[in-house]
């Protein structure tokens, strides 16, 4: 084996991130790297390249132990890391990029010539025939990649690491990587290619490394491991807990579309989704990491454009340009990141519940204080959000009673819609169980959801129908009766 | 073994709560002993003649850091407010004078005098949003903008030369009295209400908070952070504009080099001393006016007490480090 990391462990303040996590990767291997989010992957990157120390296991490179303390140290033992954000000079040239911090002098001055021809001779050798004396910034991220890769192979590096190359990749640029990917394997060099394509990590992969919860669960060639057992293993469902639950839950709604959403694409990340919510219904959204599923809901939301397909909400096509346009249409959107994009965590929880029905209570610019505290009451109670006061500082609640405030911002307005992304993320048992049922009732009294979560069960307890996205696409769509973890997970691994 | 714990616990507490109350009163506790030490050893500390030698001083700093303190609100900064006093500064007389265009109507000549270069000082601002917003730039560099040409462009509009003038009317803003408090404290004053109303009770202020405290959760929650920004940087110029004409007022003459200078850091060391955070989310404008009123009291202070200016520049520098530095230490806890 050319790296041997075994048993690897890492706290965060108390909280064990890694626990036996472990990679193996042998000379002349692509080994892939996959898990969800949280399963730990980055974190056990940094600490092979030095920019984490680990507090325990060991890590064995090229047949000695070794302990990296920067990320310098483990570049010049070989060990190049290539992210999507290239960490090169984007004005220099291409010549300067590949020789940067060692270039080639003659006399005491740069030796231009020679960075010229063997960047040519270099590049070549990856099927690459671009002009280098142009600032890396003109070309596009596929060749800064490849300039990056041919950098590190010219740094003698042995061991590439690659972290999600392709996710803004068209599909011929991918290609290209791939062959570069191959001709480095056969110049003797092993890749760590981390992704959550599935049909990519069979493409290119020899065997690979899942992960989940900070510890390695499974290992093995790729081709012995069907998508199915693949997205298993991420997911952590054994096949005996596979049994599709018997629905007490009603079917909800009218037949009437509320929601249509056709053929929408918005860059890389949406291709093609379809989908429909009806009137008073709980649509599911289901997919694994990088799919397209928050891409989908920020395009319903307006929080982003799209550049193709329509959207239909209540029958009118919208067109909406900001989350305001949305908002007045009665649309609320709780997003995945509460920390990042929810709460404003200097603001009480009264300021925090009642921003985005601000218009509303605004009396000629003034703030209708009394009609402020009615409703602010009114959702502390009604919710049971424990808080000291509605005064006090949002940051300071625990993460499923500020969830349930960020509920109450779009509840309060009344709305038709509501989008609610990973509505259970991050919180504690007791919790998910409440905002869920709220969910459900709010959906009897009426109210359209459309619900994303990479909580399959949470999906098949809550939702009428689910639609599941692979790779930006809509592949499949599962009413209640014929909804099951299985067949989600099935869908999800793109494989029918 | 338990007790030792609970006792470390509880002394914790105590230290995060004695940093949050250093940080909360601690400007309005300097003041106080500042004053207390005023009466006991500066002479003739208590009279109406010192108050209003010190309340002028402030005024105009109070006016352009109240602005400021917007912009700090939504994690921008306004390096033009300085320059921009010169261009309204430079505007006022030439207006009055009939310098640009003839004014046959005095009255009218002083009104204009009054209100274009307001106007002229918050359409700058709205460029200055404009770079911020549109073209993302950010703000300390887009602001960098105006702090540079606009003073440039003051001297253009006055071809550089020094503006000399008396009109009674016109200075009314500087040398006039309302029932025998100086006008231009009473417009500091207006200012310094108005922007706490405007913080405290309506939408906009809290607006401008939540694009401060959490930009991308404002914008989700349907916030126009592009709108939102401008009224900042718009509202900051008109501030200016409003401060450049009392200080040309008060010296009868409007020299564009002079104007404002050093005006954008004496303002952001008010905001910063009055305990507003500089990374955005935060607006307080009373803390703002106490601020620039500590910052004046010391320098006042070490003058009447024999010190040089100079050294009094030294203090005011220590202090912003001890005030950014204990808000600092409050929000890490």
């Amino acid at each position: 084996m050319l790296l041997s990391m075994s048993g690897i462990g890492k706290s965060f303040s108390g909280v064990a991130v890694l626990d036996a996590a472990a990679l193996e990767v042998g000379p002349q291997e692509v080994m892939g790297l996959v898990g969800q989010n949280g399963a730990g992957k980055s974190t056990l990157i940094k600490i092979l390249t030095g920019a984490y120390r680990r507090d325990h296991g060991t890590i064995m490179f090229a047949g000695k132990e070794v302990d990296f303390a920067t990320p310098a140290e483990s570049q010049r033992a070989g060990i190049a890391t290539i992210y999507q954000e290239i960490n090169l000079a984007p004005h220099r040239s291409i010549a300067e990029n590949i020789f940067l911090s060692r270039e080639p002098v003659r006399f005491g001055f740069l030796d231009r010539k020679r960075m010229r021809s063997e960047s040519n001779r270099i590049l070549r050798g990856f099927n690459l025939d671009i002009d280098v004396e142009l600032p890396l910034e003109t070309y596009s991220v596929a060749t800064r990649q490849m300039v990056a890769i041919a950098r590190a192979v010219t740094q003698d590096a042995r061991l590439v690491i690659m972290d999600e190359p392709t996710s803004s990749l068209d599909d011929r640029e991918v290609e290209l990587l791939f062959q570069t990917l191959r001709k480095l394997k056969s110049d003797g060099v092993a890749v760590v290619f981390i992704s959550h394509r599935l049909d990519e990590l069979y493409a290119i992969c020899d065997r690979v490394t899942i992960m989940r919860d900070g510890r390695t669960v499974r290992t093995g060639r790729m081709d012995a491991i069907s998508k199915i057992e693949l997205v298993r293993a991420m997911l952590g469902k054994e096949l005996t807990a596979f049994t599709s639950r018997s629905h007490a839950r009603k079917k909800q709604g009218t037949d009437k579309p509320f929601v249509e959403v056709e053929h929408v694409a918005s860059g890389t990340r949406v291709r093609d989704v379809s989908l429909r919510i009806a009137e008073g219904e709980i649509g599911g959204l289901a997919g694994l990491l990088g799919s397209g599923r928050t891409e989908t809901a920020r395009l319903i939301y307006g929080a982003d454009r799209k550049d193709h397909g329509a959207i239909r909400i209540g029958g009118r096509e919208t067109n909406y340009s900001h989350p305001a346009d949305a908002i007045a249409d009665r649309i609320g959107f709780v997003s995945e990141d509460r920390k990042v994009e929810g709460i404003i965590p200097e603001m009480s929880v009264r300021e925090n519940m009642t921003l985005a029905m601000l218009p509303q209570l605004v009396r000629r610019g003034i703030v209708d204080q009394g009609a402020q505290q009615e409703i602010v009451e009114r959702y502390i109670r009604v919710l049971g959000i424990k808080c000291t006061s509605p005064d006090q500082q949002i940051r300071e609640l625990s993460g499923g009673n500020q969830q349930k405030v960020l509920l109450a911002r779009w509840l309060c307005m009344n709305p038709r819609l509501l989008i609610v992304d990973e509505p259970t993320r991050g919180i504690d048992v007791g919790a998910k169980a409440e905002i869920l049922k709220l969910i459900r009732t709010l959906s009897e009294e009426g109210l359209s959801v459309l619900m994303i979560s990479s909580e399959l069960e949470e999906l098949v307890a809550a939702a009428d129908h689910v639609t599941v996205l692979s790779d930006g696409r809509s592949v499949a769509d599962f009413a209640a009766d014929e909804l099951s973890e299985d067949k989600l997970m099935g869908a999800m691994a793109h494989q029918n | 073994m338990t007790t030792a714990a609970s006792t470390k616990a509880s002394d914790v507490k105590r230290r995060l709560n004695a940093a949050a109350w250093i940080s909360r009163y601690g400007t309005l506790a300097v003041f106080i002993v500042l004053i207390i030490f005023n009466v006991v050893v500066t002479p003739n500390f208590l009279s109406w003649q010192t108050l209003n030698v010190n309340l002028t001083q402030v005024a105009t700093i109070v006016i352009v850091a109240v602005g400021m303190t917007l912009v700090i609100a939504t994690g921008g900064i306004d390096l033009s407010v300085g320059s921009l006093m010169a261009i309204a500064g430079a505007l006022a007389p030439m207006i009055f004078m009939g310098k640009l265009m003839a004014i046959d109507n005095p009255a009218l000549g002083v009104a204009l005098a009054l209100i274009i270069p307001v106007i002229v000082a918050g359409l700058f601002g709205w460029f200055n949003g404009m770079l911020v917003t549109r073209y993302s730039i950010q703000p300390i560099v887009a602001t960098l903008v105006l702090f540079i040409a606009g003073r440039g462009l003051a001297q253009v509009i006055t071809n550089g030369n020094l503006q000399v003038f008396r009109n009674d009317a016109f200075q009314f803003i500087a040398l006039g009295r309302v029932f025998g408090i100086p006008a231009q404290v009473v417009i500091m004053a207006v200012v310094v209400i108005a922007a706490a109303l405007l913080v405290g009770r309506t939408g906009l202020g809290r607006q401008i908070l939540a694009v401060g405290g959490n930009e991308k959760a404002a914008r989700l929650a349907g916030i126009s952070v592009t709108w939102v920004k401008r009224f900042t940087y718009v509202f900051s110029g008109v501030l200016a504009g409003v401060a450049g004409l009392i200080v040309v007022a008060r010296n009868s003459a409007s020299d564009a080099n002079l104007v404002g200078l050093g005006m954008e850091l004496d303002a952001i060391a008010a905001v910063a001393v009055g305990g507003t955070l500089l990374s955005g989310g935060r607006a307080n404008i009373l803390g703002t006016l106490l601020g620039a009123c500590v910052i004046q009291l010391v320098r006042y202070t070490l003058l009447a007490n024999g010190v040089p200016d100079s050294a009094a520049l030294v203090v005011k520098a220590a202090m912003i480090i001890i005030a950014v530095f204990i808000q600092q230490r409050s929000e890490s806890g």
